[in-house]
Protein backbone atom coordinates (compact mmCIF):
# COMPACT_ATOMS: atom_id res chain seq x y z
CA UNK A 1 0.00 0.00 0.00
CA UNK A 2 1.47 3.40 -0.89
CA UNK A 3 1.28 6.97 1.13
CA UNK A 4 -1.33 8.03 -1.56
CA UNK A 5 -3.40 5.13 -1.08
CA UNK A 6 -3.39 5.58 2.02
CA UNK A 7 -4.63 8.95 2.04
CA UNK A 8 -7.52 7.84 -0.49
CA UNK A 9 -8.73 5.32 2.26
CA UNK A 10 -8.32 7.90 5.19
CA UNK A 11 -10.67 10.47 2.61
CA UNK A 12 -13.20 7.80 2.25
CA UNK A 13 -13.27 7.77 5.82
CA UNK A 14 -13.70 11.47 6.73
CA UNK A 15 -16.52 11.63 3.55
CA UNK A 16 -18.37 9.12 5.32
CA UNK A 17 -18.15 10.63 8.82
CA UNK A 18 -19.21 13.93 7.58
CA UNK A 19 -22.08 12.59 5.62
CA UNK A 20 -23.77 11.07 8.92
CA UNK A 21 -22.93 14.35 10.67
CA UNK A 22 -24.86 16.02 8.00
CA UNK A 23 -27.60 13.78 8.29
CA UNK A 24 -27.61 13.58 12.17
CA UNK A 25 -26.59 16.85 13.95
CA UNK A 26 -29.08 19.67 14.07
CA UNK A 27 -26.87 22.39 15.39
CA UNK A 28 -26.15 24.58 12.03
CA UNK A 29 -22.67 25.21 13.03
CA UNK A 30 -21.74 21.52 13.93
CA UNK A 31 -23.59 20.47 10.64
CA UNK A 32 -21.12 23.30 8.09
CA UNK A 33 -18.32 21.59 10.09
CA UNK A 34 -19.67 18.12 8.85
CA UNK A 35 -19.90 19.56 5.63
CA UNK A 36 -16.24 20.63 5.80
CA UNK A 37 -15.33 16.95 6.66
CA UNK A 38 -17.28 15.77 4.21
CA UNK A 39 -15.06 18.29 1.20
CA UNK A 40 -12.20 17.88 3.17
CA UNK A 41 -12.67 13.79 2.61
CA UNK A 42 -13.49 14.03 -0.75
CA UNK A 43 -10.56 16.07 -1.68
CA UNK A 44 -8.28 14.14 0.10
CA UNK A 45 -9.71 10.95 -2.03
CA UNK A 46 -9.08 12.92 -5.33
CA UNK A 47 -5.38 13.60 -4.34
CA UNK A 48 -4.51 10.47 -2.61
CA UNK A 49 -5.71 8.57 -5.64
CA UNK A 50 -4.32 10.49 -8.11
CA UNK A 51 -0.62 9.78 -6.56
CA UNK A 52 -0.94 6.06 -5.48
CA UNK A 53 1.60 5.03 -7.75
CA UNK A 54 3.70 7.55 -5.56
CA UNK A 55 4.32 9.77 -8.55
CA UNK A 56 1.54 12.93 -8.18
CA UNK A 57 -0.50 14.10 -11.03
CA UNK A 58 -0.72 17.72 -11.23
CA UNK A 59 -4.15 18.12 -12.91
CA UNK A 60 -5.87 16.88 -10.05
CA UNK A 61 -4.07 18.93 -7.16
CA UNK A 62 -4.72 22.15 -9.15
CA UNK A 63 -8.63 20.88 -9.26
CA UNK A 64 -8.28 20.35 -5.63
CA UNK A 65 -6.81 23.70 -5.73
CA UNK A 66 -9.71 25.27 -6.91
CA UNK A 67 -11.97 23.17 -4.51
CA UNK A 68 -10.65 24.50 -1.36
CA UNK A 69 -11.15 27.81 -2.40
CA UNK A 70 -14.56 27.45 -3.40
CA UNK A 71 -15.36 25.22 -0.07
CA UNK A 72 -13.87 28.45 2.03
CA UNK A 73 -16.66 30.21 0.05
CA UNK A 74 -19.16 28.15 0.54
CA UNK A 75 -18.35 27.90 4.52
CA UNK A 76 -18.90 31.39 4.63
CA UNK A 77 -21.72 32.31 3.05
CA UNK A 78 -23.47 29.09 4.98
CA UNK A 79 -21.57 31.11 8.09
CA UNK A 80 -23.23 34.36 7.07
CA UNK A 81 -26.41 32.67 6.26
CA UNK A 82 -26.70 31.13 10.31
CA UNK A 83 -25.49 34.33 11.80
CA UNK A 84 -28.62 35.99 10.15
CA UNK A 85 -30.91 33.47 11.41
CA UNK A 86 -29.62 33.29 14.52
CA UNK A 87 -30.31 37.26 14.97
CA UNK A 88 -33.84 36.66 13.64
CA UNK A 89 -35.41 33.97 14.97
CA UNK A 90 -32.50 33.76 18.07
CA UNK A 91 -32.01 29.77 16.98
CA UNK A 92 -28.81 27.51 15.74
CA UNK A 93 -31.42 24.92 14.49
CA UNK A 94 -33.75 24.58 11.45
CA UNK A 95 -37.34 24.70 12.19
CA UNK A 96 -38.33 21.27 12.63
CA UNK A 97 -41.44 19.76 10.51
CA UNK A 98 -44.07 20.05 12.55
CA UNK A 99 -43.18 23.59 13.65
CA UNK A 100 -44.25 24.93 10.39
CA UNK A 101 -48.02 25.60 9.40
CA UNK B 1 -33.03 4.06 15.35
CA UNK B 2 -32.37 6.59 12.85
CA UNK B 3 -29.26 7.08 14.16
CA UNK B 4 -27.98 3.46 13.88
CA UNK B 5 -29.55 3.01 10.29
CA UNK B 6 -27.93 6.48 9.33
CA UNK B 7 -24.39 5.28 11.02
CA UNK B 8 -24.67 1.91 9.82
CA UNK B 9 -25.20 2.64 6.13
CA UNK B 10 -22.11 4.97 6.77
CA UNK B 11 -20.00 2.52 7.62
CA UNK B 12 -20.73 0.24 4.52
CA UNK B 13 -20.24 2.81 2.13
CA UNK B 14 -16.44 3.41 3.95
CA UNK B 15 -16.73 -0.33 3.42
CA UNK B 16 -17.91 -0.29 -0.09
CA UNK B 17 -15.29 2.35 -1.15
CA UNK B 18 -12.12 1.24 0.20
CA UNK B 19 -12.72 -2.37 -1.18
CA UNK B 20 -13.30 -0.17 -4.65
CA UNK B 21 -10.38 1.65 -4.01
CA UNK B 22 -7.87 -1.50 -3.36
CA UNK B 23 -9.04 -2.89 -6.73
CA UNK B 24 -8.74 -0.08 -8.32
CA UNK B 25 -6.73 -0.65 -11.68
CA UNK B 26 -3.92 2.00 -13.28
CA UNK B 27 -5.81 5.17 -14.37
CA UNK B 28 -7.57 4.74 -17.83
CA UNK B 29 -6.23 8.85 -18.34
CA UNK B 30 -2.41 9.87 -17.20
CA UNK B 31 -2.36 13.41 -17.88
CA UNK B 32 1.29 13.75 -16.82
CA UNK B 33 3.17 13.42 -20.19
CA UNK B 34 1.02 15.87 -21.37
CA UNK B 35 1.39 18.53 -19.12
CA UNK B 36 5.28 18.04 -19.09
CA UNK B 37 5.47 18.29 -22.71
CA UNK B 38 3.61 21.75 -22.69
CA UNK B 39 5.62 22.93 -20.26
CA UNK B 40 7.84 24.73 -21.98
CA UNK B 41 4.95 26.79 -23.86
CA UNK B 42 2.66 27.58 -20.91
CA UNK B 43 4.89 30.08 -19.23
CA UNK B 44 5.64 29.19 -16.31
CA UNK B 45 7.70 26.39 -15.20
CA UNK B 46 5.64 24.60 -12.53
CA UNK B 47 3.28 22.26 -13.34
CA UNK B 48 0.32 23.22 -11.07
CA UNK B 49 0.37 26.94 -11.73
CA UNK B 50 0.89 25.78 -15.37
CA UNK B 51 -2.60 23.62 -15.31
CA UNK B 52 -4.24 26.22 -13.04
CA UNK B 53 -3.31 29.46 -15.10
CA UNK B 54 -3.26 28.28 -18.51
CA UNK B 55 -4.02 24.44 -19.13
CA UNK B 56 -7.32 24.75 -17.60
CA UNK B 57 -7.07 28.86 -17.03
CA UNK B 58 -11.32 28.94 -17.12
CA UNK B 59 -11.98 26.78 -14.13
CA UNK B 60 -9.65 29.20 -11.84
CA UNK B 61 -11.35 32.26 -13.75
CA UNK B 62 -14.80 30.46 -12.14
CA UNK B 63 -13.16 29.88 -9.46
CA UNK B 64 -12.75 33.55 -8.49
CA UNK B 65 -16.22 34.40 -9.93
CA UNK B 66 -17.46 32.18 -7.19
CA UNK B 67 -15.65 33.79 -4.86
CA UNK B 68 -16.78 37.37 -5.67
CA UNK B 69 -20.66 36.09 -5.72
CA UNK B 70 -20.43 34.62 -2.32
CA UNK B 71 -19.03 37.33 -0.91
CA UNK B 72 -21.45 39.01 -2.44
CA UNK B 73 -24.22 37.21 -1.32
CA UNK B 74 -22.98 37.77 1.94
CA UNK B 75 -23.39 41.31 1.67
CA UNK B 76 -26.94 41.00 0.54
CA UNK B 77 -27.21 38.85 3.69
CA UNK B 78 -25.64 41.22 6.17
CA UNK B 79 -28.60 43.34 6.83
CA UNK B 80 -27.54 46.76 8.54
CA UNK B 81 -25.20 46.52 10.41
CA UNK B 82 -23.92 49.61 13.44
CA UNK B 83 -20.53 50.40 13.39
CA UNK B 84 -19.23 48.47 16.56
CA UNK B 85 -16.01 50.07 18.47
CA UNK B 86 -12.82 47.55 17.94
CA UNK B 87 -11.33 46.12 21.13
CA UNK B 88 -7.89 47.03 21.21
CA UNK B 89 -6.15 44.15 22.85
CA UNK B 90 -3.41 43.48 25.02
CA UNK B 91 -0.01 45.69 24.02
CA UNK B 92 1.91 42.81 23.50
CA UNK B 93 -0.34 40.95 20.66
CA UNK B 94 -0.50 44.42 19.38
CA UNK B 95 3.19 44.78 18.71
CA UNK B 96 3.52 41.17 17.49
CA UNK B 97 1.00 41.89 15.37
CA UNK B 98 2.60 45.06 14.16
CA UNK B 99 6.10 42.97 13.60
CA UNK B 100 3.93 40.22 11.99
CA UNK B 101 2.19 41.63 9.26
CA UNK B 102 4.82 43.88 6.75
CA UNK B 103 6.38 39.89 7.25
CA UNK B 104 3.53 38.28 6.14
CA UNK B 105 2.98 41.19 2.93
CA UNK B 106 6.82 40.06 2.17
CA UNK B 107 5.75 36.32 2.25
CA UNK B 108 2.61 37.11 0.04
CA UNK B 109 4.96 38.86 -2.39
CA UNK B 110 7.24 35.99 -2.27
CA UNK B 111 4.45 33.63 -2.65
CA UNK B 112 3.44 34.96 -6.13
CA UNK B 113 6.60 35.01 -7.73
CA UNK B 114 7.93 31.78 -6.79
CA UNK B 115 4.05 30.61 -7.68
CA UNK B 116 5.52 30.24 -11.39
CA UNK B 117 8.82 27.87 -10.64
CA UNK B 118 7.66 26.12 -6.97
CA UNK B 119 4.38 25.52 -5.21
CA UNK B 120 3.14 28.74 -4.48
CA UNK B 121 1.00 31.28 -6.64
CA UNK B 122 -1.93 33.75 -6.29
CA UNK B 123 -4.52 31.89 -4.23
CA UNK B 124 -1.72 31.23 -1.66
CA UNK B 125 -0.18 34.80 -1.03
CA UNK B 126 -4.12 36.28 -1.35
CA UNK B 127 -4.66 33.77 1.28
CA UNK B 128 -1.26 34.81 3.84
CA UNK B 129 -2.55 39.14 2.81
CA UNK B 130 -5.99 37.74 4.05
CA UNK B 131 -4.36 36.49 7.25
CA UNK B 132 -2.54 39.36 8.09
CA UNK B 133 -5.39 41.42 7.72
CA UNK B 134 -7.72 39.33 10.02
CA UNK B 135 -4.65 39.31 12.39
CA UNK B 136 -4.96 43.16 12.12
CA UNK B 137 -8.25 43.36 13.12
CA UNK B 138 -8.10 40.74 15.75
CA UNK B 139 -6.08 42.93 17.52
CA UNK B 140 -7.89 45.91 17.39
CA UNK B 141 -5.72 48.22 15.22
CA UNK B 142 -8.05 48.14 11.86
CA UNK B 143 -11.93 48.03 12.37
CA UNK B 144 -14.40 45.34 10.94
CA UNK B 145 -15.42 46.38 7.59
CA UNK B 146 -19.39 47.78 7.29
CA UNK B 147 -20.72 48.15 3.24
CA UNK B 148 -17.99 48.71 1.10
CA UNK B 149 -17.23 52.16 -0.51
CA UNK B 150 -16.01 52.65 -4.12
CA UNK B 151 -12.32 51.55 -3.69
CA UNK B 152 -12.93 48.34 -1.88
CA UNK B 153 -15.46 47.37 -4.64
CA UNK B 154 -12.59 48.24 -7.49
CA UNK B 155 -10.27 46.06 -5.35
CA UNK B 156 -12.67 43.36 -4.83
CA UNK B 157 -13.31 43.21 -8.66
CA UNK B 158 -10.44 43.50 -9.57
CA UNK B 159 -8.62 40.03 -10.26
CA UNK B 160 -11.89 39.06 -11.89
CA UNK B 161 -11.79 42.05 -14.01
CA UNK B 162 -8.39 41.24 -14.88
CA UNK B 163 -9.11 38.07 -16.05
CA UNK B 164 -12.16 38.04 -17.98
CA UNK B 165 -10.60 41.21 -19.78
CA UNK B 166 -7.60 39.28 -20.47
CA UNK B 167 -9.85 36.31 -21.68
CA UNK B 168 -11.88 38.80 -23.52
CA UNK B 169 -8.89 40.37 -25.69
CA UNK B 170 -7.08 36.53 -26.28
CA UNK B 171 -10.93 35.25 -27.26
CA UNK B 172 -10.82 38.13 -30.24
CA UNK B 173 -7.35 36.33 -31.29
CA UNK B 174 -8.62 33.03 -31.56
CA UNK B 175 -9.66 30.85 -28.16
CA UNK B 176 -10.76 31.58 -24.52
CA UNK B 177 -7.44 31.90 -22.96
CA UNK B 178 -5.11 30.30 -25.18
CA UNK B 179 -2.33 32.69 -24.60
CA UNK B 180 0.49 33.18 -27.47
CA UNK B 181 4.01 31.32 -25.71
CA UNK B 182 6.25 34.43 -25.80
CA UNK B 183 3.68 36.23 -23.67
CA UNK B 184 2.58 33.30 -21.91
CA UNK B 185 4.78 34.11 -18.91
CA UNK B 186 3.89 38.08 -18.34
CA UNK B 187 0.23 37.70 -18.74
CA UNK B 188 -0.12 34.95 -16.33
CA UNK B 189 2.08 37.18 -14.00
CA UNK B 190 -0.63 40.02 -14.95
CA UNK B 191 -3.34 37.91 -14.11
CA UNK B 192 -1.81 36.08 -10.86
CA UNK B 193 -1.33 39.67 -9.72
CA UNK B 194 -4.82 40.87 -9.61
CA UNK B 195 -5.80 37.52 -8.22
CA UNK B 196 -3.48 38.23 -5.31
CA UNK B 197 -5.19 41.67 -4.16
CA UNK B 198 -8.95 40.98 -4.69
CA UNK B 199 -8.81 37.31 -3.11
CA UNK B 200 -7.39 39.08 -0.41
CA UNK B 201 -9.47 41.51 0.03
CA UNK B 202 -12.29 38.85 -0.52
CA UNK B 203 -11.35 36.40 1.86
CA UNK B 204 -10.27 38.98 4.18
CA UNK B 205 -13.83 40.73 3.78
CA UNK B 206 -15.61 37.17 4.22
CA UNK B 207 -14.24 37.94 7.77
CA UNK B 208 -14.37 41.75 8.03
CA UNK B 209 -18.01 42.05 6.81
CA UNK B 210 -19.19 39.14 9.49
CA UNK B 211 -17.20 40.92 12.48
CA UNK B 212 -19.83 43.48 13.04
CA UNK B 213 -22.08 42.87 15.93
CA UNK B 214 -25.39 41.52 14.77
CA UNK B 215 -27.98 44.47 14.93
CA UNK B 216 -30.77 42.41 14.76
CA UNK B 217 -33.58 42.97 12.27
Amino acid sequence: MTTGLLFALTGAALFALGVAGVVLIDNLLRRILAFNLMGSGAFLVMVGLAQRNDVADPVPQAMVLTGIVVAVAATALALALVRRLHALTGKLELPEESDRD
Amino acid sequence: MRRLSVIALALAFVALLIGAMLELGPAAVDLRGPVAAHLVQSGVSHTVTAVLLNYRGYDTLLEIAVLLLALLAILAALGDMPDSPTRAAHPVLQTLARLAAPLMIVVAVYLLWAGAFRPGGAFQAGAVLAAAGVLLHLVGLIPGWSLPRLRLRIGLAAGFVVFLTVAALLLMQGALLKYPPDMAGGLILLIESGLTISLALILAGLFLFLSQEEGGS
